[in-house]
Formats: structure tokens, C-alpha cells, sequence
């Protein structure tokens, strides 16, 4: 089905399961621990054998010898893969360095070696016992030190193009009235998902299974086979249940390519997770950030021109952290211009997560709107709706939002948070020992959508069963998508089977870039219209005039059911849905408004966050209460990037040393407190069929902002590089 | 991990024998740490030797007024023992300022105080540490050390007690009771116990080859208001960055200690001497003869500003 008109009435429309909050249909599987995680597929593999990852010790240089004697006579020792015995391979695309190392090496912890054996811990002894003599080479590790090196990195990707201007920025910036002019940084972030990468892999002949935990389904077939040399047709992944990705395993990983390497080696499956302490430095992460922003305005605070500047770093053939794609996008300004540039860096590789480039970018822009909100004497919500505009500013008003609700989302959030009480003066509220400020943001992620497909049938029982490649990484498509199927079909939710994320069903948008919930359930609807006009055909009803209810197919007082028509074989059909030029003449994008109450300790400085709270629009909520998790998670998210969450780069070993979760912190429960979250209506015709868009990375763009403004309010500190510790604040309170 | 063997032992002094006599031997209590690092080959005995089984775990009465407190008692059962919390309530929130319920339920009394430092280049075994191999360096002097000591460090180690725990112990002026390999018990001073890095940061306490701990004995209470302020960069289930143990005497004799500053859990009496001059003054006198790094400089200032904080909460309750 094509997209490319937008959407009129139809059937989901009806809103009778699609809106309406579900508990998760995954849940009890879950809860009961009868959801088959990729490092637990006893099932599938009964015999796997268990391989344990060798990563470099040093961050670039090479190898020099490696002895694998010790190792090799280890008890219990199968097998041991290495760049010498693994054959050629080739990269992936969305990989930087090789998943592989040798003779070269990339980055710290870059795998050089799996060890694989009968049990885990013969596996991860005998790892110790891997000898590597290294020639190290000198190495940059210091994007502060690399910023003046850097350089325009090529258009493209995900990224589109490194600069953008518009108007004359620098005449109409140095003729401002009121001007900001600040830099802001941002440190590196690992994922810290709850699962670690993870892969069984198994051959039957020339034929792999990777039951492994992946986001992107599609793509990493593909990957898998690049990397092995081996067609397409011979790769099957499976990744049903996936315990949080936040964009690590939207990409082939070491865990995969090393498990699939080991199976072969020794003719048996192989299973692989990435130790945790190896995450931060085997794997991606989001990239630090270096940020200027200029901001010019008439004293009322109306923005003539803005600019936004990054600096990023990434190795060799890496990409850039898009920190300033939003503000391209988010304010008005007759006077623009934005740059992203990339140094060369020899840390582990960047990538995305959760809301690459908003996340990040909104910690900057958006405290540099209160700094120009405080600079204008003007509200920082008030500011922000006097600087709406319902075009895109860089291409003008012939490309107009597909639907924007930014000020309505200031308004009633402000109002529900109790916005009118805050002091406008810094450092004027006491509760007990606790200085109390309140801080807003504006939240805003762009809406991707993608090709996704799916196929639906129905069974000689009247069940409804969906399968695509789609993946629920812990955000709830199996329920939205399930809610999907029931809405078209009229059946009841009880009455759908979803299968998904495995290779063999249609290709899907996957989970990423929080574009997976509104574009493959849209596959579902495309794959469900194409189903109801078979199920209407042999019911003898014109489809038209055919209607869904309580499982059956109803033409006027005529009536047949689902099952029956189904008979003993069933009844499928397959499509996906795709998307043609509406996300071109329109930008697509979901709001919202951040706002934060925090209490920061007169004496320690220690931050407490008191209250969060935000009205988002994101268009049609399939599952209010997937979607309210979504969102409130992301805030947390927010919170710790604000608060605590930062590798320490070691810039003399080129590494991030606080490789654990005992060093590397995220919020913990006692660090949130109360979380509200209110959706505004809104339907968006031209995102898709559904009329929704993405939620899942919205709520962590600006959350952080809305704290870092808080604990301005607080305490009249403004604090531009995160996170904010206590070392930061008590230093910038001394002066 | 490296392959070890198990076993179980029968008596305190054939735990200790047992102890001094296996090459690589070591005990394991709750195992919280000890397996941790044992995982990452930081720590690879060849042989454990269970002292869960030996009756350690009773909280009883001293003759001299005191309180006893087994060396297997649990965290969470000592912090929540009645006549610890009316006591020697500084000790009861220190424990629950550390870790998390999970771990406490399983952590030890012997096994938190010697719970080893929580420096980010000790557990990396690639980096170099004279505490974890001895003459490779400090990988932490020159490089990340915002968590790390600035109080009784030396050039080959700067790393921080991690204990909350040990701080109240050091407060209250406890003791810890041991039985050597010979047999014989002894009752070293918590001042003593803890060594201070000099050239041999891996030499951590005053414990001899087989030595185990039976207990920790606190002297009869000392009365007063007993406070744990622990400050971190989380609100829960993070190591301290500055903490501080305080008795605020009804008859202005007031005591500190502090943890996440020192090589070892920290108490100086000249602190102590200057309680009646307020915050500044005791945590000057704290701080005397403190090295910092560009990192953790800010450590003398939370110092201070931590125990302003419980001045203040001081005065507001009187
Ligand atoms: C994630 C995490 C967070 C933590 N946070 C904190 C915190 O905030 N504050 C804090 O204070 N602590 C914290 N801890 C540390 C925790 O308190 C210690 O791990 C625990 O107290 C160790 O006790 P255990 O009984 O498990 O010791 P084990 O791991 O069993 O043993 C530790 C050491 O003591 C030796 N040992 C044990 N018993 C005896 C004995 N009777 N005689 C002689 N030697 C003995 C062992 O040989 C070993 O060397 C944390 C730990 C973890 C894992
Ligand atoms: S501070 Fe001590 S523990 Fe840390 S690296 Fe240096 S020697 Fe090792």
C-alpha cells in the first residue's frame, strides 16, 4: 500500500482497542520468565557451547603475536577465533571499525579473539589466558583537544547535510538586540540496557540461525551476510523478546559475528553476550558533543537569528552526533545557520541512541533559550510560544508541519505543573535545607517514518495471527501491533497471535529513531486492508460496504464469521505499507513541554529532582499506557544525562575506565520521584494510515534541559557542561 | 574466574590454620566483593574457605557495656538490630547509607570492612595499579580520579576505603577481634587496622597470613546524636564522594570521621578538638595535610560544606 495522500476516515478511526491503554500482551510471558531471551534459547540450541570475547587491551596499535597455547590446553576449550583463522570478512555498513580485530587494532576492547568452550566459566578462564604482545601506536582520545581539527564531514545518511544557512546570520546576530553567545558540552553516554548483546548462533550446513537480541532486523541480515560473505538466503535471525536496546543492537555486534564464527569453527552452536564491563568499549555509544550556540533577538525575545554549531568526534569513516539538526527546525528566525563537524578520534566507535542528535542537542539549545528568556526578562514558556512557527524556517511556508502542537503542549503542561508558581528570580525559593527551582523545555524529535510490511491471517478458530520482523525492545509493539490487528478485524485483543522479530516474516521498519511503532503497525493496517477485501470477497460482500465487528464480517443483517470464512486453511494476506513524498512537503515532527521541580542543597549541592512533569503530542497514542512508559522512561533517561550519566575518557589509554555499572551511574528509582505525563490530542493524517507518530525517543529530548533550568532557578548557577555534579556546581558557586 | 576448590570450615581455628597452610586460600563470607573480583581475576585464590557456618553471626552484650557483633552478621540484621539503632545509631545508617538491600542481606561485617577500593584502573586488569600488581604503576595518578582519596595517599596509590560501614566503626571506636593461625586472638583498634598505602598499597590491613576475624566490639554507647550524611552523585546505591559520621555530645565533646576521602576510613583528633569552633574549623583540621587532584579538589570543599550542613540541621534541632 502506498502512503502518499493523507489519510481520510478508516477503520481505526474506531478507536474501540487502537487508543485505549492495554496491559502489554508480553507481559506474563515475561513476568514468568517464559519469554525466550537470545543467550537462553536451551530450546533451539540445547547444545550450544559458550564463547567469551577478548578484547584489546590497548586502544590502537597492533598486533604483534598472539599465543594461544595456554589457552588452547585450558580445560574444556573447543575452540578459539581469531583474525588468522576466521577468513576473510568483510564490514558491515553500519559498522566503523571491524567487529574482529587484527593484525590492526581500532579501539580499546575491540574483540581480537572468542574463546569458546563446554562451559561458560572454562570459556572465560581460559580467555584470561590468551597471550597478545602489542606494537601500540599513539592515538587522539581528546575531542576538546582534536576540535580545531575537525572537519565538514560528507552529506548524507541519517544526517543530511553537515551545514545549513539561510538569511545572513552574522549581520543579523551582531545587530541583535539581545544576544547569546554560549558553549556547551556534552559527554559521552553508554546505552546501559538491562541485556547485554547476546547471540546463539547454530549452522545447518551452509545455513546460519542467529537467535540474537537486534533492533533491526532487515538490516542486519543483510550485515550478517556482508560481513560473512554468504547470501542473504542463508542468514536467519530470530529476536523476539529483546531486553532493551536504546539503539546499541540496531547493528550486527561482535556478539553475532563472533557466535556465527565459533559455530562454524566448531561445528556446534555457539552462544555469546558481551561481558558487561566490555559494553561501553567493545560497543557504541552516543558520541560527546562540543556546541555553540548564538541566539540574537528583538527585546521582546523574538529570534532573528540563530545558530547552532557541533563539534563531534569518531574514528576514521565514523559519523557525526547531529546535535543541531533540531534547531533547523524548532523556532522561527529569518537568520540561520547550523554546522556539524567531525575531529578524528581513536575511542570506541559512536552511534546512535535513544533520539541521536535531539537528546544531546536539546541540552544545549534549550538552556540557551532560558538563558535567553532570563537575558529578554521575558517567561521561558512564554518565550518559547512567541518563537513558534508552523513551517519549516530553513525552506519557508511552503513547507508547512504536518501538525504541530508545541504551544498547546507549553500550555496545558505549565498549567498542570503549576507553572505560575515559580519565582522568576534565581535562588529565591527555601524549603528547609533544599533551594527549590522550577525549569521548562521544549521537547522535539523528528518523525521517521520507513517501508514496513507484514503479513496477517486468520485461523479455522477465528484467531487473528500477525507476523513481521518487527522487534519490541521493550517498548510494547507486540501490543500495538495486536491492538492493530484487533481494530481492523474486529476481534478483541485477546483473540490476535503476534509473532515477531524473526527474519523468515515480512520485512518490517524495526525498532530505531523511534519510528518502528507508527510505521509498522501502518504494515499491519496495509496488510489487514488487504485481508478484510479477502475476507469480504468470500463472504460475497461488496468490500465497500463490508463491515468488522465482534468476529464477523456484517453486510447489513448478513452476517458470516471470520472462522468460517477463514475455513480449515486459513485465510492470509501480505503487504507492507510505503511512504511516498508527505514527510517532504511537510516536516513531521512530535512536541512537547517539558518542566521540572528540583531542590538543590544549600550546603552539599546536592541535587534532588522533586517533580517532573510534561504534555506531549505525538499523534494518535495507539496504547496510552505503552506510550506513557515510553515517555516516562525517557525522562529518567533525561534526568541522568542532565544529572550523573558520563564515560570518563582516560585520554592518555584511550578508553572509558568506568566500564561498569558500579561507576558508569543512571538514575536510580529513589532519584525519580513523581512523573506526569499528559498526551494532547492530536491526529496526524499525513504521518500514516494510523495517524500516529513515534513516541518512544520524544520524551527524553529536553528533559535534561528542563533540569539543568531548574537547578538554575534553584540557585542561580548555570552550568553548561554535563553532567551536573556536585563538583561542578560547588565550583561554579565559588566562582 | 580461575578454577578453585571449596570448603567448608568446621572451627574458627582450623579456619585460620586451614587458612595460613593453603597456598591462595582465602575465606568467603557473603561473597559480594570477593566473587566480583575474583570474576574479573583481581583476586584468584585457589581455594575458598567458607566461615558462614561457624556461629560468627550473634549481636551480643560485652561485661564492659559494650556490644559484640559477629563477623558473619549480616548488613541489613545488624542495621536493624534494636540496641544498635538506639546505641549506636550512627552505625545503623551508615549500613543502610551502602549498597542495596539485596547486597546488605548477603555483605558481612568482616567482609565490608575489608571490602577492597572501588579505583576504576584496579578493576581494569589492562591498566596498570601497584595495588592489584605491585610495582606496574598507579594508572589513577594523572588520570580519572574524581572518587579518589586525598587523605593518606601516596605516590603509588590514591585509592579510597569504599566503606560506610567502617566509618561508624571508626567513630565509635570500635575494635575487631581476631584468631591468628596459631590460634591465638587478638583485638586490634580500627585505628590500626586499615594500613595506609606508603609503597605497598596492596598490603590493606594489619590482618597476618590466615588471620580471621570473630568480631568487631564496640565500647559501651557514648550517648548523643548520632548522624550519617552521605554525599553522592545519586540519590541511592552509589559510593560515597564525601560522608561523614558524627556524635554531637550533649556536652560539646563531638566526634567525626569521614569516608570516601581517605585511603582508610578517616578520623583525626584534632578534628575532634575543634567541634566547639563549628564546621569550618573541624573540617579544616580534617583536612590537614590533604593532596588532591585536579579531579577531586572539590573534595575538601564538600567536606566542609557536609558538615555545615549538619551543624546546621544540628541547630535547628536544638
Ligand atoms: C554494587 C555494589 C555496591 C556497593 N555499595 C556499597 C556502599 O555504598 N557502601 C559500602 O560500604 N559498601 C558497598 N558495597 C560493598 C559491600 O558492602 C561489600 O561487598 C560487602 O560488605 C562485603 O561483604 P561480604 O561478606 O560479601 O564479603 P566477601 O566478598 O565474602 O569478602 C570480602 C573479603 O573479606 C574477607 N573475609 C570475609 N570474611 C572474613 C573473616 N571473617 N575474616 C577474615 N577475612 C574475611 C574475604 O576473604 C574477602 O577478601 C557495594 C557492593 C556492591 C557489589
Ligand atoms: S589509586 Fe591505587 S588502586 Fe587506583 S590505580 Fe592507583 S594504585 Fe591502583
Amino acid at each position: 500500500m502506498k502512503f502518499d495522500t493523507p489519510a481520510t476516515t478508516n477503520p481505526i478511526d474506531k478507536g474501540r482497542v487502537v487508543g485505549v491503554a492495554h496491559d502489554r500482551i508480553d507481559g506474563p510471558a515475561k513476568v514468568t520468565g517464559s519469554a525466550p531471551y537470545a543467550y537462553e534459547r536451551h530450546d533451539a540450541a540445547p547444545n550450544a557451547a559458550y564463547g567469551w570475547i577478548v578484547g584489546s587491551a590497548i586502544a590502537k596499535g597492533t598486533i604483534a603475536a598472539m599465543d594461544l597455547r595456554a589457552a588452547e590446553a585450558a580445560p574444556g576449550v573447543l575452540g578459539i577465533v581469531t583474525h588468522a583463522n576466521a577468513g576473510k570478512l568483510g564490514k558491515g555498513n553500519y559498522n566503523t571499525a571491524p567487529l574482529l580485530g587484527g593484525p590492526a587494532i581500532m579501539h580499546y576492547d575491540q574483540a581480537l579473539a572468542l574463546v569458546i568452550a563446554d562451559t561458560f566459566e572454562n570459556a572465560r578462564a581460559a580467555a584470561k589466558l590468551v597471550r597478545i604482545d602489542y606494537a601500540p601506536q599513539d592515538g587522539k582520545f581528546d575531542l576538546a583537544a582534536e576540535q580545531g581539527n575537525a572537519v565538514k564531514p560528507p552529506d548524507g545518511g541519517f544526517s543530511g547535510a553537515a551545514d545549513s544557512a539561510v538569511g545572513d546570520f552574522d549581520g543579523a546576530f551582531a545587530k541583535a538586540a539581545v544576544r547569546i553567545d554560549q558553549r556547551y558540552t556534552t559527554p559521552d553516554h553508554s546505552h546501559a540496557m538491562l541485556e547485554p548483546h547476546a547471540t546463539t548462533a547454530a549452522w545447518n550446513g551452509d545455513k546460519l540461525t542467529l537467535w540474537t537480541a537486534n533492533q533491526m532486523i532487515a538490516w542486519s541480515v543483510g550485515e550478517v551476510a556482508k560481513t560473512l560473505g554468504i547470501p542473504k538466503a542463508n542468514v536467519r535471525l530470530v529476536s523476539p523478546y529483546i531486553g532493551g536496546g536504546f539503539g546499541a543492537k540496531l547493528f550486527l555486534r561482535a556478539d553475532a559475528l563472533l557466535a556465527a564464527l565459533g559455530a562454524k569453527q566448531i561445528g556446534r552452536p555457539v552462544k555469546v553476550a558481551i561481558a558487561r564491563s566490555q559494553i561501553p568499549n567493545n560497543t557504541t555509544h552516543r558520541p560527546a558533543t562540543i556546541q555553540r550556540i548564538r541566539i540574537g533577538a528583538d527585546k521582546n525575545g523574538v529570534i532573528d537569528a540563530i545558530g547552532h554549531e557541533v563539534w563531534s568526534g569518531d574514528l576514521p569513516g565514523g559519523g557525526t552526533e547531529t546535535a543541531a539538526m533540531q534547531t533547523r527546525l524548532l523556532y522561527g528566525g529569518a537568520h540561520r545557520m547550523t554546522a556539524h563537524r567531525l575531529a578524528t578520534l581513536d575511542l570506541p566507535e559512536g552511534n546512535a541512541m535513544r533520539a541521536p542528535g535531539e537528546a544531546v542537542g536539546l541540552l544545549a539549545l534549550e538552556v540557551a533559550m532560558d538563558e535567553l528568556a532570563e537575558a529578554c526578562g521575558v517567561d521561558p514558556v512564554e518565550l518559547r510560544i512567541r518563537n513558534d512557527v508552523q513551517y519549516d524556517p530553513e525552506a519557508g511556508t511552503q513547507r508547512p508541519y504536518s501538525s504541530r502542537k508545541l504551544v498547546e503542549c507549553l500550555r496545558a503542561g505549565a498549567d498542570r505543573f503549576g507553572w505560575a508558581k515559580r519565582n522568576p528570580k534565581p535562588g529565591k525559593v527555601r524549603d528547609g535545607r533544599w533551594l527549590v527551582g522550577m525549569g521548562v523545555a521544549s521537547a522535539f524529535r523528528n518523525n521517521l517514518v520507513g517501508k514496513s510490511g507484514a503479513r496477517i491471517g486468520v485461523d479455522g478458530a477465528g484467531k487473528v495471527i500477525v507476523e513481521t520482523d518487527m522487534t519490541d525492545i521493550g517498548t510494547g509493539s507486540y501490543t500495538i501491533i495486536g491492538q492493530t490487528a484487533a481494530e481492523m478485524l474486529g476481534v478483541s485483543l485477546d483473540d490476535v497471535i503476534v509473532r515477531l522479530g524473526d527474519s523468515r516474516f515480512p520485512a518490517s521498519a524495526g525498532s530505531g529513531g523511534q519510528w518502528g511503532a507508527n510505521s509498522s503497525t501502518a504494515g499491519v493496517y496495509a496488510a489487514a486492508m488487504a485481508l478484510r477485501a479477502k475476507l469480504a470477497e468470500k463472504a460475497g460482500y461488496p468490500i465497500d460496504q463490508a463491515q468488522f465487528d465482534d468476529g464477523l464480517v456484517k453486510l447489513g443483517d448478513q452476517s458470516q464469521t471470520l472462522a468460517a470464512l477463514a475455513g480449515r486453511e486459513g485465510l492470509w494476506a501480505e503487504d507492507s505499507i510505503e511512504f511516498g513524498d508527505l514527510d517532504k512537503r511537510y516536516v513531521q515532527a512530535t512536541f512537547g513541554a517539558h518542566f521540572c521541580e528540583v531542590g538543590v542543597d544549600v550546603d552539599t549541592a546536592e541535587v534532588r529532582i522533586r517533580r517532573m512533569g510534561g504534555a506531549f503530542a505525538a499523534g494518535r497514542i495507539l496504547n496510552p499506557k505503552s506510550a506513557r512508559s515510553q515517555v516516562i522512561g525517557a525522562m529518567t533517561m533525561g534526568a541522568g544525562s542532565a544529572l550523573m550519566e558520563a564515560l570518563e575518557v582516560d585520554t592518555r589509554f584511550g578508553l572509558f575506565i568506568n566500564h561498569d555499572m558500579a561507576e558508569y551511574a543512571v538514575p536510580v528509582h529513589a532519584d525519580i520521584p513523581q512523573q506526569d505525563v499528559l498526551f494532547i490530542d492530536e491526529l496526524d493524517d499525513k504521518s500514516s494510515p494510523m495517524k500516529a507518530k513515534g513516541v518512544g525517543e520524544l520524551g527524553i529530548c529536553g528533559a535534561g534541559a528542563a533540569v539543568a533550568n531548574a537547578i538554575y532557578n534553584a540557585t542561580g548557577l548555570r552550568l553548561r557542561d554535563y553532567p551536573l555534579t556536585i563538583d561542578k556546581l560547588l565550583k561554579a558557586q565559588m566562582g | 574466574m580461575k578454577p578453585f576448590t571449596y570448603s567448608r570450615a568446621t572451627s574458627v581455628a582450623d579456619a585460620a590454620k586451614a587458612a595460613a597452610s593453603t597456598q591462595g586460600a582465602r575465606f568467603i563470607a557473603g561473597g559480594t566483593n570477593l566473587l566480583d573480583l575474583m570474576k574479573l581475576q583481581i583476586e584468584t585464590p585457589t581455594h575458598l574457605i567458607d566461615v558462614n557456618h561457624l556461629g560468627l553471626d550473634r549481636i551480643e552484650p560485652t561485661p564492659e557495656g559494650g556490644l559484640r557483633i559477629g563477623a558473619l552478621v549480616r548488613n541489613t540484621d545488624l542495621a536493624a538490630d534494636k540496641v544498635v539503632r538506639r546505641d549506636y545509631g550512627v552505625l545503623s545508617r551508615a549500613l543502610l547509607a551502602g549498597a542495596s538491600g539485596q547486597l546488605r542481606n548477603k555483605a558481612t561485617t568482616a567482609g565490608n570492612l575489608l571490602q577492597r577500593t572501588r579505583c576504576p584502573y584496579f578493576y581494569d586488569t589492562n591498566m596498570p595499579c601497584n595495588k592489584r600488581k605491585p610495582g606496574s604503576g598507579c594508572g589513577a595518578i594523572g588520570g580519572i580520579s574524581r572518587s579518589l582519596a586525598i587523605l593518606g595517599v601516596s605516590d603509588a596509590c590514591i585509592a579510597q576505603h569504599p566503606s560506610d560501614m567502617a566509618v561508624a566503626m571508626r567513630l565509635l571506636d570500635a575494635q575487631v577481634d581476631t584468631v591468628g593461625a596459631d590460634g591465638v586472638a587478638r583485638a586490634i583498634p580500627i585505628a590500626d587496622f586499615h594500613m595506609l598505602p606508603g609503597d605497598t598499597p596492596h598490603v590493606e590491613t594489619a590482618l597476618k597470613s590466615g588471620e580471621i576475624i570473630t568480631s568487631v566490639t564496640l565500647p559501651k554507647p557514648i550517648g548523643g546524636t548520632h548522624v550519617y550524611r552521605k554525599v553522592r552523585d545519586r540519590a541511592s546505591y552509589a559510593f560515597a564522594l564525601v560522608s561523614v559520621a558524627a556524635v554531637f555530645g550533649k556536652d560539646g565533646g563531638s566526634r567525626f570521621a569521614f569516608g570516601g576521602i581517605g585511603a582508610k576510613p578517616w578520623r583525626t583528633p584534632a578534628a575532634d578538638a575543634a567541634a566547639s569552633s563549628g564546621a569550618k574549623a573541624v573540617a579544616e583540621a580534617a583536612l590537614s595535610g590533604a593532596r588532591t587532584t585536579h579531579h577531586n579538589d572539590f573534595k575538601k570543599t564538600l567536606v566542609e560544606r557536609t558538615l555545615a550542613s549538619l551543624y546546621r540541621q544540628k541547630e535547628a534541632r536544638s
